[in-house]
Parts: structure tokens; C-alpha cells; sequence
């Protein structure tokens, strides 16, 4: 048996980032520097030789998600990262991950936008980006960390879920969350658990790289391995090879969806606080959901009914776990650092009952405690 | 003929692919043909082999041919192209473009492979014109030349996708057209084995557009305007700037030796494996 040993850390969010996705085995970065980005890359230009990996500095953030591609179709899981305006311009390869079922992680630590905007004041401006940002209809999984310790889980379970379902995996984190220091207690290899994509089981002349095995997700052969086949941003039969039949068009767009949404009942990643006998939640993420809990506990200090979901996973959006909350709790608060993105979402999957209110920030500074347990003492029964 | 039918059966995809989406006359048929005649010459294994295209008529190249292929985004190749080669650089990485993918929307993109001198054999297949768009003027498009995005004349001058290249730091640096096709192995040959970024301009004919506005209504008229308008490098060093003008310097223009950047990047220092 091997001595496990687990060491006591002070990590800044981009730099736990970075260790997650070294202990989920990320092997190739290519990015383009930009606050507050940029420790990730700069982290990664140093570790990756020595861990036998690759780093490169690309002339844009369409060349890094571009490398990154091409890098993970030899087999190697690869990532990068950004922000809102590095974020825009790779919505073309994230379309292109999506359509050619191409695992990687994207990174975006949210700044306040649009365009160049608050550099560099801390946003959640990009959840409906991250949602809809490629053009045409795609499939998305964006996870957002509250912490320094979620930055590192987060991430390793962006590669895990970007490998298993090969689907391009966004980790949107906010400013704050990413150039906050934590104490932690960093996890040694054993406490990860790691997923590999899945791989052919037939030998090449067998080997059907857009099929469906029964799962949805197609074992993916690495370049080089002796599985010769054709990649395509275009609607493709299941060899790979371009179409425009209806009956090999429509499989396609459906199994890229039903892939991810047959999983639905296991994508449920939130944690809850208070929430049992709760009058008010709040419905929060990244570093709104730290004020909120603050929030919460203060108004339970003093007598108030409220609780907390914090949110883990943004997209595909948490409805069943939503509407439970719609259904037992009376009003429901969703601060958030932007006009109302995922407000938009509670309110759309609302079956009726609940009173959904709003806190919305803009200005590039925090929502605070105090302004949140105000609201809700403001509104509570 | 025994020669081009062995390269079919072992070289091009026998499921589904064909009839190829190029116009009857298109040049691009002619490169696809030297380039599996020098691979099948050259003896890369079609497993190691790695194609990689752009958009545009060059960008479905790779789906005809049996190799590791991957169209990629407009003018993106060499992006996906140095990921595959710095990630598994025992892969022969080959990249084709148009000249509106490599050198208008990919412009960028190919200075940055070029002076990073990323070991990738590139062709830029030219046809001066954007066809499968419709006949748009592109980059190289001669001055003047009207075409439906320049109904009064295109009013821009035109790239040297050579000299862009060139300036840029590439390794290896040449031009044929498919006219001259025993040239055209020798540059394939000499880009494939080249160790760092080799970059072929292959000049070629779109006879449905840009045939049409230059006033050559056949393949046979634009090929013969290939051969009557190309001058050997050597032949050309000992010609003024005015004399060239108009004309298609064809041959090695630059073959320098440099480290390419998977070179340099193993130089880089490794933790020793603890295994």
C-alpha cells in the first residue's frame, strides 16, 4: 500500500484550475494571454514540459481552441482558457467541438462585458454566451465554481464529462472566484476519480466513428492509431463522410442532444443550505453564491426562513431540481452580476406558484451580503 | 494508366465519396492525384499520414483520400494542423488550402505557423478567384479583374503568398502550377520531407469563374496560359521587376535550414519519469 499523503495549500483559483487539470491528466494548453485569464497559461507554460506535455502561445484564441482540437483528436486531453472577448472568438471551434464530437475544456473567466469592457471587474455576463454562443443548434455542459477548492474539482470533472461524452466542457468563472487565495487541502491522485473518452473495441476495418453504440457517444480513435477516418464540421453520415440526407441530418442533431439529455437525472450538481423549511432561496453561483450563503446564515441568525441552492452546473440548465425548489419554497432571489441570465432560466421553468425575485449588478463591483439580506428581509412572508 | 489505377485502389475511399464536388476541368483534381503519387513514392505509411483542409473547393480534398483527414473552419487548418504535430509529432501533418482560406480569413494563421516554423507541408491551391461562393474576387485576384464582388473591377492589388510566406520565416518556400506536373511531384517531395514549415503555392485553374473573366473559356486555354506565363526561379533571377510582372515564377524559392518548433520545444527541460 502506498502512503497517501494530502497537503495543505494556499491556491489562487486560476492556479487550482490549473492543478485539476494536470491530476485530470490535461496534457496539451494553447491560449492567448488575457486578464484575468492569464495565470492558467502562465502556470501551464511552466508545468506542461515538465510533465511531459505541450504548451503553446497562439497568435489568437481561434488558433488556441483550433490547436486544442487538433491536439485532442491524437488523444491527448486538451484545454485552454480566456476571457469574455478571447471567449467570442472561439465560439466558431466551440461550434466545431460540439459537431465533430471533439472533447476539450474552455476556460472563461468572466469580465465584465460587452466587448472590451470592465477590464477587469468581475462579471457572470457570459452564461447565455456560453449557452448559445456558436451559431445553430448544439448541445452545451458550462459548470461555475464558487470556490478555490471547486476551481481544482471542477475542472477535473469538466475533463471527465468532456471525455465521456466527447462534448466541449466550459468552466465559466467568474473574476473574483479565479483571483481569490483559499486554504485547501489538495487531493492526492486517489481521491480522483479520472474518465477516459471511449475508445474502439473493433479492429479499423470494424470501426464506425459516428455510430451510436447504444450510449450515444461514439468510441473515439486517436490519429495515428491505425483508424483512418474523416473529421468534419459538417453534418456527417456515421463514417464521418458529409451529407445533406434528411434521414442522416436529423440522427445526427438528435443524438448530439439526447447524448447528453438521457443523463439529465445524473447531472444534478448543486448544493443546498437551509433549503428544508425555507420560505425564500436563493438560487446563486460562483462568487454571488458565497455572499448568499452569508446572506442566509445571517437571516437565520435572525429568525428568517431562507435557504441557498448553489448551483454547480449552469447548463444544460438544472430544470427538475429547479422546479422542486419553485414548488416548496414561497419566493425565490436570484442575485447575479448580470441583467438576468439564469433569472431568465428560473423563471422560465417556474411552474407558477412562486414569486421569483431578482438582484442584478452591473456596475463591475460584488453583490454583498448585506444587499442580499436586505432583499430578503424585505420580502420574506 | 496501371500507374493511376493502383493509386485509386489504394489511395482513395472506395465507400459513398464519389462523384467528387470539383467542376469538370478544376484543377484541384490534378493536385490531389501528385500528392497521393508522391506519398505512395515517398512511403509514409497512410496511418502516419495526417490531411488537413480548410473551407472552399480545396477543403473537401481530404474526405476522397484514405489517410487520417480533417476539414476543419474557414481558413483554421494550420491552427488544428500545429496541435496535431506538436501533440504527436510522429504524424506526417499535411495541410491544404485555398488561396481565400490560407491567406485571407487564415492570413494570420499562416504567418504564425511560418515564423513558428511548425513542421506541417502546406499547399495553398490558387485559383485566384473564390469558386465554391460564387466567383468572388479573393486576395490574389489580379487588379482590376471583375468579378462578382468586383463588378467595377477589383481595386485591390494582389498577395505574393511566396513572398508572405517567405518574409514570414518559413523553412521551405516554392511554386508550381498544375500545368507543370513533374515540377509539382518535385516540390510535394521536397515539402513532405522538409523538417519545419514548408509552404507550396500551387497555382491552378477555376474555369467556371475565374477562367471566365480572364476571357479563358477552357481548361486547356488556362493551363496553356499556365505554361505560356511560367518562368523557372532561375530562369526569372536574371529578369528585372518589370519584365516579371504578370508572370508565375515557378521552382524552390527558399530552402533554408532552421529548428522547427517541436525541435526547440524538446530541448525544453522534463521531469524524469518517477515509473
Amino acid at each position: 500500500m502506498r502512503k497517501i499523503t494530502r497537503k495543505q495549500v494556499l491556491l489562487q483559483g486560476n492556479e487550482a484550475c490549473v492543478k485539476g487539470a494536470l491530476m485530470a491528466g490535461c496534457r496539451f494548453y494553447a491560449g492567448y494571454p488575457i486578464t484575468p485569464a492569464t495565470e492558467i497559461m502562465e502556470i501551464m507554460a511552466k508545468e506542461l514540459p515538465e510533465a511531459g506535455g505541450v504548451f503553446i502561445q497562439m497568435e489568437d484564441e481561434i488558433a488556441s481552441l483550433g490547436a486544442v482540437i487538433g491536439a485532442s483528436l491524437t488523444g491527448v486531453k486538451s484545454m485552454t482558457a480566456t476571457s469574455g472577448p478571447g471567449f467570442s472568438l472561439m465560439q466558431e471551434h466551440i461550434g466545431f467541438a460540439c459537431m465533430a464530437e471533439v472533447p476539450c475544456v474552455i476556460v472563461d473567466v468572466m469580465r465584465a462585458g460587452p466587448s472590451t469592457g470592465l477590464p477587469t471587474q468581475p462579471s457572470q455576463g457570459d452564461v447565455m454566451q456560453a449557452r448559445w454562443g456558436t451559431h445553430g443548434d448544439h448541445p452545451i455542459i458550462a459548470l461555475a465554481p464558487s470556490s478555490v477548492y471547486e476551481c481544482l474539482e471542477l475542472t477535473v470533472q469538466a475533463f471527465n464529462l468532456s471525455e465521456r461524452y466527447r462534448t466541449p466542457l466550459i468552466l465559466l468563472i467568474d473574476e473574483v472566484v479565479a483571483h481569490m487565495r483559499e486554504g485547501m487541502v489538495l487531493p492526492s491522485g486517489e481521491d480522483i476519480e479520472i474518465e477516459e473518452r471511449p475508445q474502439p473495441t473493433v479492429p479499423p476495418e470494424w470501426y464506425i466513428p459516428y455510430g451510436d453504440p447504444g450510449t450515444g457517444v461514439p468510441p473515439m480513435s486517436a490519429f495515428g492509431d491505425g483508424y483512418r477516418y474523416h473529421v468534419t464540421g459538417l453534418y456527417h453520415d456515421i463514417r464521418g463522410y458529409p451529407t445533406v440526407r434528411k434521414d442522416e441530418v436529423e440522427p445526427l442533431i438528435q443524438r448530439l442532444f439526447s447524448k447528453i439529455s438521457k443523463d439529465f437525472d445524473r447531472l444534478q450538481w448543486f448544493d443546498s443550505f437551509y433549503t428544508e423549511d425555507a420560505l425564500i432561496t436563493v438560487i446563486a453561483y460562483g462568487c454571488v453564491a458565497r455572499a448568499a450563503l452569508q446572506a442566509v446564515r445571517e437571516g437565520r441568525e435572525r429568525g428568517l426562513k431562507v435557504g441557498l441552492i448553489k448551483l454547480k452546473l449552469i447548463w444544460p440548465f438544472m430544470r427538475r431540481t429547479i422546479t422542486k425548489v419553485l414548488e416548496n419554497s414561497p419566493k425565490v432571489l436570484v442575485p447575479e452580476m448580470n441583467i438576468g441570465q439564469v433569472s431568465r432560466e428560473v423563471k422560465r421553468v417556474n411552474p407558477g406558484r412562486c414569486e421569483v425575485v431578482t438582484l442584478n449588478k452591473v456596475d463591475g463591483s460584488l453583490i454583498t451580503p448585506v444587499e442580499i439580506l436586505k432583499i430578503l428581509e424585505e420580502i420574506h412572508p | 494508366m496501371k500507374e493511376a489505377l493502383h493509386l485509386v485502389h489504394k489511395y482513395l475511399r472506395s465507400s459513398k465519396r464519389f462523384p467528387h464536388i470539383w467542376c469538370a476541368g478544376c484543377g484541384i483534381g490534378i493536385f490531389m492525384q501528385a500528392l497521393i503519387r508522391v506519398i505512395d513514392q515517398s512511403g509514409y505509411s497512410k496511418d502516419d499520414v495526417v490531411l488537413i483542409s480548410g473551407i472552399g473547393c480545396s477543403g473537401r480534398l481530404p474526405v476522397y483520400v484514405d489517410f487520417n483527414t480533417l476539414h476543419t473552419t474557414h481558413g483554421r487548418a494550420l491552427t488544428f494542423a500545429t496541435g496535431i504535430k506538436l501533440a504527436k509529432p510522429r504524424l506526417k501533418v499535411i495541410t491544404v488550402m485555398g488561396d481565400g482560406d490560407a491567406i485571407a480569413i487564415g492570413g494570420n494563421h499562416l504567418i504564425h505557423a511560418a515564423r513558428r516554423n511548425v513542421e506541417i507541408a502546406s499547399f495553398v491551391i490558387n485559383n485566384q478567384v473564390y469558386g465554391m461562393t460564387g466567383g468572388q474576387c479573393s486576395p490574389t485576384t489580379p487588379y482590376g479583374l471583375r468579378t462578382t464582388s468586383s463588378p467595377y473591377g477589383n481595386l485591390e492589388p494582389n498577395f505574393d503568398i511566396c513572398r508572405v510566406v517567405e518574409a514570414a520565416g518559413a523553412a521551405f518556400v516554392a511554386r508550381a502550377t498544375v500545368y507543370h506536373t513533374r515540377l509539382l511531384d518535385q516540390l510535394i517531395g521536397k515539402a513532405l520531407d522538409k523538417k519545419g514549415f514548408a509552404m507550396v503555392e500551387v497555382i491552378s485553374q477555376c474555369v467556371v469563374y475565374s477562367g471566365r473573366y480572364l476571357g479563358l473559356d477552357s481548361p486547356v486555354e488556362m493551363m496553356m496560359w499556365q505554361k505560356d506565363n511560367s518562368i523557372p526561379v532561375a530562369k526569372a533571377s536574371k529578369l528585372s521587376e518589370a519584365e516579371l510582372k504578370g508572370k508565375i515564377v515557378t521552382g524552390v524559392l527558399v530552402d533554408r535550414e532552421k529548428p522547427s518548433y517541436h525541435e526547440e520545444y524538446e530541448k525544453l527541460p522534463r521531469k524524469k519519469s518517477k515509473v
